[in-house]
């Protein structure tokens, strides 16, 4: 660890409505791990978005290497010899990953020149991968190696990553540390983005805190407690959502021998899944994205068409029948993506409650509908959920990420469901909503609510679920009980170490 | 019997001009559409096409000079499909849609003092040797210049595509104008430019069939060809290579029903005329199975809002 | 440097001003037009817009504007549920031409007959046989996964031949001295949509057209149905997940605006138009279009639209024969207006800011 690699001084860049960094400063020295730590919405990402020339700064100054440094396009930036890991990856389904690598390079030799040092530097840095693979075919795992590669074949001085554990099991994670640390003893050194603080103190060097875009504090983390940390981040402490242990009842939902085609050509084929859950129970299915998640919540939802006998709703049939009845007999959900599936991103939120609410709510009478009804719900879930917005006829796209989700959930809960799915409930929300929301979860088991909550974030099913489950690869686990499990368990219940062994080629 | 009076040779030759103009079209707008972009202004650009090359052929007596200025004339057409979907992120269907009636008014405009004249001639290369083989030779050897630099057209789409960076961040814009735009590629810009060429393309297949195939000018004269160009387009699942086949599909098809009408089948001609466009819908149904391959971008506006 | 920065919500000033904005460029750019081909542009546009309704001969004209917006705003109701939806059916004009074959081929049938059922029968096999070839693009589209953009207009060249075909076959005037054309609908008056009130160009299409109106406002606004429409066109997944199912709407929205099409035909045929001939479609189907989305996809915004396209009609029709502005020039101004639509149509969604550079 020698000198100074990259200093940033007074970042400022502001979008409408927003101050998404504010005089921001912090150095990097070379061959350290530097963790740039901050809630959803602290102003993170649009930092590294300047570093690597996706964003330009409105004022403010960086240097790299010792030289003025203002990249104009992420073009200028790889020369530069900064290379980014992105959280949603910037990679092309349809193409091979070879290809995709090819995409990432400035100056790439040809295709096949290529193929074999993909090979050579994926064995390297024991990232297997083979490079005439379609990416869509690749588990997520697989997907950000694609990235990682792509950004070491440029030797790069600076390395980027934003949030590259949310897709990985735990094993997967400690292959990345190992490459992440192989590398920086090389004198590469990685900015690395994270929320997770157990995470920071066994990677990272150095820290920077952000909150609400300032610079909060910096602290050398491995001597910093995770308690310490978080209060920085989120600015104080707040309640942790509370079990009210509510008694368990009879079987809600019963699904057996569920399999479905995937819908996509790179979606997830869903592989005999069988569970229960009990009135009053919250069952937790992690695993990493993409392993079926989206797929699951679709065949519960009624979105995807599946057998009658599957699924079962207090114990009569419901597989066959189409979101809108499984709702007017209890059945709820509210899948990830909460603009252009949850809710109409152009309409109202009055008009969103009709989106789900329409029997269960009475909001129609003949097919005609009663707008006046409609509002007065909207305005019930804005109370009940404290979502901050001008009113009900506010469009949806223009509320905040947290807010719309708890519009949604809020929206769900309130119809009083026997039976609630929820998909990635606090995904990019902050954490005061987050808690909320899991808050509204616990709320609603204790009510006699059978819950299945669907995450990617271990913490959070470890926080609120009664029994745990994994998808892997379209198969669920075996459902243990939370109490008592470890992360090693866990981790193999996700499925280890995805794809190690396929070394080919 | 009606086809004993078909010559299969003069059918064959002919398929190979008929062929032509969509193969032009269909070749511009295969590059749109895998550059993520819908423009069904075709037949607009075409149309534009089809007089700017007539009346400058007609004006200079350069068949040449005609066919780069209606290049130049649908590229300018395509131009304003840029303008409103890139920049002012306008609905492509309807922005195509607007293309071809904005087009089919502005050339009836542009074409009325050209009704009923002749354009210049455009001379057959007759390639010597090879056009004197019997049967090829007048097949595939004695056509004009635009016959043959179609036929190269779609063997430098090909390449393009397939071999060149060009061709390889063309299909990433297609595919996933985030993340090409995350990896730092002008997505705007690159769209831009496939337009232009689409409108090109366009242009020249247009003024293939004011100045040679029928030659003079009419209203309204590219009757559905710039349509059946972008079913070709999907027919040949964005392959530049089942393009030229689908082209002389269409090509065959064309001057088959032709050829009946003129040996007066008991048939009216306007069953024989509605032909080609049953046809296309025929191929539509056979081929929609096959639909994986489409851009997954295709006909998404892009803006860089963060 | 100019720059978008996308709206939080669509602002409703920005969705009702931008049709008129667009109205005034295209006046302005048709001006230049006109200008540019040596006419007298202040005339040009007073003569399409003012005569019309104002001028000298307006009790003739003003009847006229019910006549041909009638057809425009019945198509244009029916296209815009299926736009809203993201269904894009294209081939309105073939639609409206089969419509009028099946409607005057029922009446042609009846002839001599005279009964007071004939119109009615009429009207139904009209809206019928409008709705029957949209069903091709929509089954196509359902079995097979066609798009419906492409198979509606083939469909639409289809319809012409067959138009051409039933003028110089079939249905031609028996009585005709061997031109082409059908007996004509106005001399049999079981068969005629005569005017309803003397003098005014109300007839039993622009009845229908303001019934359609009102219906698919009230369609769009309450009904549980339009909602879907609306879901549908703005967020498909989330109309899935809603329990939408797509094919019903396509067959639905298809149907519809067929149906709508095919009346429109019917009416023209055996009122303004009198006779099924080779030239009898005169691009209604695809201004209709261009009505639609200059009335925001909205009923009461059709039915002005429709009225303002009427406008430009009549008015062309007055420029050319007083002006000698060709036909082609008034084409070209109605593309234009859907151009500059389309073109300002990004301020309802997007703010335009100016951002002045700074070195970083």
């Amino acid at each position: 660890m020698t000198g100074e690699l990259l200093s940033v001084s007074g970042l400022t860049k502001a979008y409408p409505g927003v101050l998404a960094n504010d005089k921001v400063s912090f150095t990097l020295r070379e061959g350290e791990v530097h963790a740039l730590l901050g809630e959803n919405g602290a102003g993170k990402s649009t930092m590294v978005k300047m570093i690597y020339g996706l964003v330009k700064p409105d004022s403010g100054t960086m240097a790299f290497r010792g030289a003025p440094y203002a990249p104009s396009d992420p073009h200028a930036a790889r020369g530069a010899g900064v290379a980014m890991v992105f959280q949603h990856f910037s990679l092309f389904d349809a193409m091979s990953v070879a290809e995709n690598v090819a995409l990432g390079m400035e100056n790439p030799p040809a295709l096949r020149d290529l193929a074999s040092r993909i090979r050579q530097v994926s064995e390297n840095y024991g990232l297997p991968l083979d490079p005439h693979r379609t990416v869509g075919d690749l588990s997520a795992g697989e997907r950000q190696r694609v990235e990682i590669i792509r950004c070491l074949l440029q030797g790069p001085r600076l390395l980027i990553m934003d949030e590259p554990t949310s897709v990985l099991t735990p094993q997967e994670v400690e292959i990345l540390f190992q490459t992440l640390r192989k590398l920086t003893s090389e004198g590469v050194a990685i900015l690395y983005i994270s929320h997770k603080l157990e995470e920071i103190r066994a990677l990272c060097d150095h820290a920077t805190i952000l909150r609400l875009g300032r610079n909060v504090g910096t602290c050398v983390p491995r001597d910093t407690s995770a308690r310490e940390m978080a209060e920085l981040m989120v600015g104080g402490a707040f309640a942790a959502p509370a079990r009210a242990g509510g008694d368990m009842g009879p079987i809600a939902l019963d699904v057996t021998g569920l399999s479905v085609a995937a819908p996509g050509q790179f979606g997830t084929s869903l592989r005999n899944i069988h569970f229960t859950v009990r009135q009053g129970e919250v069952l937790g299915l992690g695993g990493v994205a993409g392993n079926g998640q989206d797929e699951l919540l679709a065949a519960l939802s009624g979105e995807l068409p599946v057998d009658a006998e599957a699924i079962r709703l207090h114990g009569a049939p419901v597989g066959h029948l189409d979101p809108a009845a499984r709702r007017a007999l209890g059945l709820l959900t509210a899948p990830e993506e909460r603009l252009g599936h949850a809710a109409a991103p152009d309409m109202s939120l009055t008009e969103n409650t009709v989106l789900t609410a329409v029997r269960r709510e009475n909001l129609m009478r003949n097919g005609f509908l009663r707008w006046g009804a409609a509002e007065e719900f909207a305005r019930r879930i804005i109370t009940t959920f404290d979502v901050r917005t001008p009113g009900p006829a506010t469009a949806a796209r223009a509320l905040s990420g947290g807010n719309l989700q708890k519009f949604v959930i809020g929206r769900e809960v309130l119809q009083r469901p026997g039976v609630l799915v929820v998909n990635q409930p606090t995904w990019g929300v902050d954490a005061a909503a987050a808690a909320a929301i899991r808050q509204a979860l616990l709320d609603l088991a204790a009510g006699g609510t059978a819950v299945i909550c669907i995450s990617q974030d271990l913490d959070e099913l470890m926080e609120i679920s009664d029994r745990f489950g994994a998808l892997n690869e379209g198969r669920l686990s075996e459902i243990k009980p939370t109490r008592g499990l470890g992360v090693e368990e866990i981790g193999l219940m996700m499925g280890g170490a995805h794809g190690m062994e396929v070394a080919h080629g | 019997m009606v086809f004993g009076s078909i010559d299969p040779t003069l059918l064959l030759a002919s398929l190979m001009v008929a062929a032509t103009p969509i193969l032009f079209a269909a070749l511009g707008e295969l590059v749109v559409e895998r550059a993520g972009v819908l423009n069904l202004g075709v037949e607009g650009m075409m149309i534009t096409g089809a007089i700017c090359g007539f009346a400058v052929a007609v004006n200079t007596g350069s068949p040449l000079v005609g066919f780069v200025a209606a290049a130049a004339g649908g590229a300018v057409l395509a131009l304003l499909f840029a303008l409103l979907t890139q920049y002012a992120l306008a609905n492509q269907v309807a922005s195509g849609l607007a293309l071809t009636l904005f087009g089919l008014g502005l050339s009836a405009l542009l074409g009325q003092g050209y009704v009923g004249i002749k354009p210049p001639r455009t001379p057959k290369l007759d390639i010597p040797l090879l056009s004197d083989i019997p049967f090829f030779g007048r097949v595939l050897f004695s056509h004009d210049l635009m016959v043959y630099l179609g036929l190269a057209l779609v063997v430098a789409v090909w390449a393009m595509l397939k071999y060149t960076r060009a061709g390889l961040i063309l299909r990433a814009v297609g595919e996933n104008h985030e993340a090409a735009h995350a990896l730092g590629y002008k997505v705007v810009r690159i769209r831009v430019l496939a337009i232009l060429f689409g409108g090109a393309c366009a242009g020249l297949g247009g003024a293939y069939i004011s100045l040679i195939r029928v030659p003079q000018w009419t209203e309204g004269m590219t009757a559905g060809a710039g349509w059946i160009a972008l079913a070709l387009v999907v027919f040949a699942s964005w392959k530049a290579g089942r393009v030229l086949l689908g082209a002389w599909l269409f090509g065959g098809v064309t001057v088959l029903q032709l050829n009946l009408q003129a040996a007066g089948l008991a048939i009216p001609v306007e069953y024989l005329s509605m032909s080609p466009y049953l046809i296309t819908i025929l191929v539509l149904v056979i081929m929609a199975r096959d639909k994986s391959r489409a851009p997954a971008s295709l006909g998404r506006s892009f803006h860089a809002s963060q | 440097m100019l720059k978008l920065e996308k709206r939080p919500q669509p602002s409703r000033f920005w969705t009702w001003l931008t049709p008129l904005l667009a109205v005034l460029i295209t006046m302005v750019a048709g001006g230049a037009l006109f200008a540019a081909l040596g006419k007298d542009p202040v005339e040009a546009i007073a003569t399409i817009f003012w005569q019309p309704l104002f001028g000298e001969f307006a009790f003739y004209y003003r009847p006229q504007l019910l006549i041909k917006g009638a057809p425009l705003v019945l198509i244009a109701i029916g296209l815009s549920l299926g736009f809203r939806a993201g269904i894009w059916n294209i081939g309105a004009e073939g639609q409206y031409i089969v419509g009028a074959l099946t409607g005057a081929g029922v009446g042609l049938a009846f002839y001599p007959a005279e009964s007071w059922a004939i119109f009615p029968l009429m009207v139904l096999a009209g809206g019928l046989g409008g709705w029957a070839w949209a069903m091709i693009p929509a089954v196509l589209k359902l079995r097979f996964g066609t798009n419906e953009i492409l198979v509606s207009l083939m469909l639409v060249y289809v319809a012409e031949q067959l138009l051409a075909a039933m003028a110089l076959g079939l249905m031609k005037n028996p009585e005709g001295h061997g031109f082409p054309g059908s007996r004509n609908l106005r001399q049999y008056e079981s068969a005629h949509n005569a005017e309803l009130i003397a003098g005014t160009g109300m007839h039993w299409g622009v009845v229908a057209a303001l019934i359609a109106v009102i219906l698919a406002y009230i369609l769009l606004s309450r009904h549980i149905l339009g909602y879907h429409i609306r879901l549908m066109g703005q967020a498909p997944r989330a109309a899935r997940f809603a329990g939408v199912r797509p094919a019903r709407l396509v067959l639905f929205c298809l149907g519809a605006s067929g149906a709508l099409a095919g009346l429109a035909g019917l009416f023209e045929v055996a009122g303004p138009a009198g006779q099924v001939s080779i030239d009898f479609n005169v691009g209604y189907g695809f201004t209709a279009i261009i009505v639609a989305f200059l009335g925001r996809l909205h009923p009461v915004g059709i039915l002005l639209a429709g009225l303002l396209m009427a406008l430009t009609y009549i008015g062309g029709e007055i420029a050319q024969s007083n002006l000698g502005l060709p036909a082609a020039a008034i084409q070209l101004f109605q593309g234009m207006l859907l151009f500059f639509l389309l073109a300002v149509d990004v301020l309802t969604n997007y703010r335009i800011r100016m951002i002045r550079r700074e070195v970083a």
